[in-house]
């Protein structure tokens, strides 16, 4: 009971803080204390209602178990870590969004190409791709080959759309002052609308981060060898410890928060010019 | 004229091209299977035979694209004809299954979303602490962890539509909140000044001027967010595979080697991803003329 009442009575309190914090004039202080306020309740919250109404732990087991089981095995989740995002997803996300760019700089010429490939483009970004998992899986074997094969297909056609898009942002101004400096196609390409569709580019390569993830993951349901994120999942959802599956999905969701992070600090140095960069 | 020469004919040109390079990938990827049955036969394949042969196995690694055709509609259009649209061996019943818990997933997904975005958009405290939470809850796979929520879920009691709905809500609130925030915030600070000047309070702000300026940014989200339950819906499906559903049939065709089987659920799959985003985009062009929006 004392549990619950200590969660609660923390939750009011950070609550009343947050307000309060809110009201302050804005500052990079109070943007990361609120936040982190709000996420350190959820937590509190969470502990509180597991261990007041002792929740089955294989339902739902508290955070400070999690953490527990999480730093008694940091050699597998390093294991599967290794096999799932570095071998599958990172080298899948390398492939699947060089092709991308590469193709969409290659049809850049053919404006009957590019009429043809947004709209099938656009199409097969919607589409649930993710089923295609199970197939490459059987044409790509077990290993990490098949997980990036499954990556590079989700993440193709998202990059490619955008990317499409940004070569054809630079506007008509700014193309024809190239012709008037008797610019070629290809000095135009890298000296203009290369650097425009960085913008759009970057945003293709956010959306992908967390796409590359969930593809080399769920591909392992489908068939993996002895380790990886998927098949942990998996197979400690059979054997019903769960504290070993929130760990798993504890360092899904930080190597995916890193990745993304990454990759919008990358984004800040290379579109620093775009406006919605300079506000911040 | 002019729109089928510059829109159509593009298009059509490059579903040829994929479809082109799908009969050439077909008969790539399944010649040695083909080669092998010949040897094993003591038969020698001239070309056309190996293309004939690699075109209509039962099994092949690539189903050619007519044979994936044949087995929608056997699965399909034939059982209609017999009657038997609902059984269980019907793609019909199948997409049924996902469809309806792709709907309760998005239309929880959309209130919780807007919702949300009333509440970040009213609340100062709510914008700081709510949503950089919501957007990092998007970089977590959530969708690879959905197969353990189902079973969890499936364990205490829950069973049939309402897992699956879950994790569809999950993937298709963010779209909403993110768009409906941005939506929500689109008055500028001249309509906003008016509705001061009528003295009219935050809740009258909110009908009257908020929410329907908001409507453009919100069928926008929501066609990003019915194609993402879809995806949800499907994944939930993977793990419990006697309700059935799209996804239950890819797992079960992926178990015994059925490809056929796996490429006619993705296509229905596909159809019906189409077919939602479409129906959504029918509305928002409906809606917006009524609003006098239209652009």
């Amino acid at each position: 009971m004392s549990w619950l009442i200590g969660a609660f009575g923390f939750w009011l309190t950070a609550w009343a803080a947050n307000i309060w914090l809110s009201h302050l004039p804005r500052s990079r202080l109070t943007g990361l204390l609120v936040p982190a306020l709000f996420g350190m309740t959820l937590l509190i919250l969470w502990e509180g209602v597991v261990r007041g109404f002792e929740v089955n732990p294989v339902l739902l087991p508290a955070p400070s178990a999690i953490a527990l089981k999480f730093s008694s095995s940091l050699p597998i989740l390093w294991t599967d870590f290794f096999q799932t995002f570095v071998k599958g997803a990172l080298s899948g996300y390398l492939i699947g969004c060089g092709a991308a760019i590469l193709t969409a700089i290659a049809i850049d010429r053919s404006d009957f190409l590019q009429r043809g490939l947004l709209p099938v483009g656009n199409f097969v970004a919607a589409l649930p791709i993710i089923g295609m998992a199970p197939i490459l899986v059987m044409w790509f074997g077990f290993d990490w080959q098949s997980k990036a094969a499954v990556v590079v297909v989700m993440v193709f056609f998202p990059m490619l759309v955008n990317a499409v898009e940004g070569l054809q942002a630079s506007d008509h101004m700014q193309r024809d002052l190239m012709h008037t400096y008797a610019a070629n196609h290809r000095q135009t390409l890298w000296k203009l609308r290369l650097p425009a569709a960085m913008p759009f580019i970057f945003n293709g390569l956010k959306i992908s981060t967390t796409l590359a993830l969930i593809g080399a993951i769920v591909a392992e349901f489908f068939g993996s060898p002895i380790k990886g994120m998927g098949f942990r999942i998996s197979t400690e959802v059979g054997r019903l410890a769960l504290d070993m599956v929130w760990a798993e999905i504890a360092v899904a969701a930080l190597a995916g928060s890193a990745f993304y992070g990454c990759v919008a600090f990358v984004e800040k140095v290379v579109t620093f010019w775009h406006p919605s960069q300079r506000g911040a | 004229m002019s729109w089928a020469r510059v829109r159509l004919l593009p298009v059509l040109a490059v579903v040829l091209a994929i479809l082109v390079a799908w009969y050439g990938g077909a008969v790539a990827l399944n010649a040695k299977w083909a080669e092998d049955q010949a040897r094993r036969a003591d038969v020698t394949l001239t070309f056309p035979d190996l293309v004939a042969a690699t075109w209509s196995q039962d099994k092949p690694r690539l189903p050619a694209p007519h044979q994936v055709a044949a087995e929608i509609w056997k699965t399909t259009g034939a059982m209609v004809q017999r009657g038997r649209a609902f059984s269980k061996r019907s793609l019909i019943f199948h997409g049924w299954v996902t469809l309806s818990a792709t709907a309760l997933g998005f239309v929880l997904g959309t209130g919780l979303g807007i919702l949300l975005a009333i509440g970040i958009v009213l609340n100062r405290a709510m914008d700081m602490s709510v949503m950089p939470w919501v957007i990092a809850s998007q970089t977590i796979p959530i969708l690879a962890i959905a197969p353990m929520i189902v079973v969890v879920m499936n364990s205490i009691g829950f069973a049939g539509l309402v897992p699956k709905s879950i994790i569809s809500m999950y993937l298709s609130f963010f779209p909403v909140v993110v768009g409906m925030t941005k939506g929500l915030r689109s008055p500028d600070a001249m309509q906003m000044d008016q509705m001061r000047t009528w003295n009219a309070s935050t809740w009258q702000t909110l009908v009257r001027l908020r929410l329907p300026s908001s409507m453009p940014y919100l069928f926008a989200s929501l066609k990003v967010g019915i194609a993402a339950s879809l995806v949800g819906a499907i994944v939930g499906e993977l793990p419990i595979n006697q309700d059935g559903g799209l996804g239950a049939r890819m797992l079960v065709g992926s178990y015994y080697g059925q490809t056929i089987q796996i490429w006619s659920a993705l296509f229905v799959a596909a159809a019906l991803a189409a077919c939602l985003v479409g129906s959504v985009g029918v509305l928002q062009r409906v809606t917006l003329r009524r609003m006098g929006m239209a652009r």
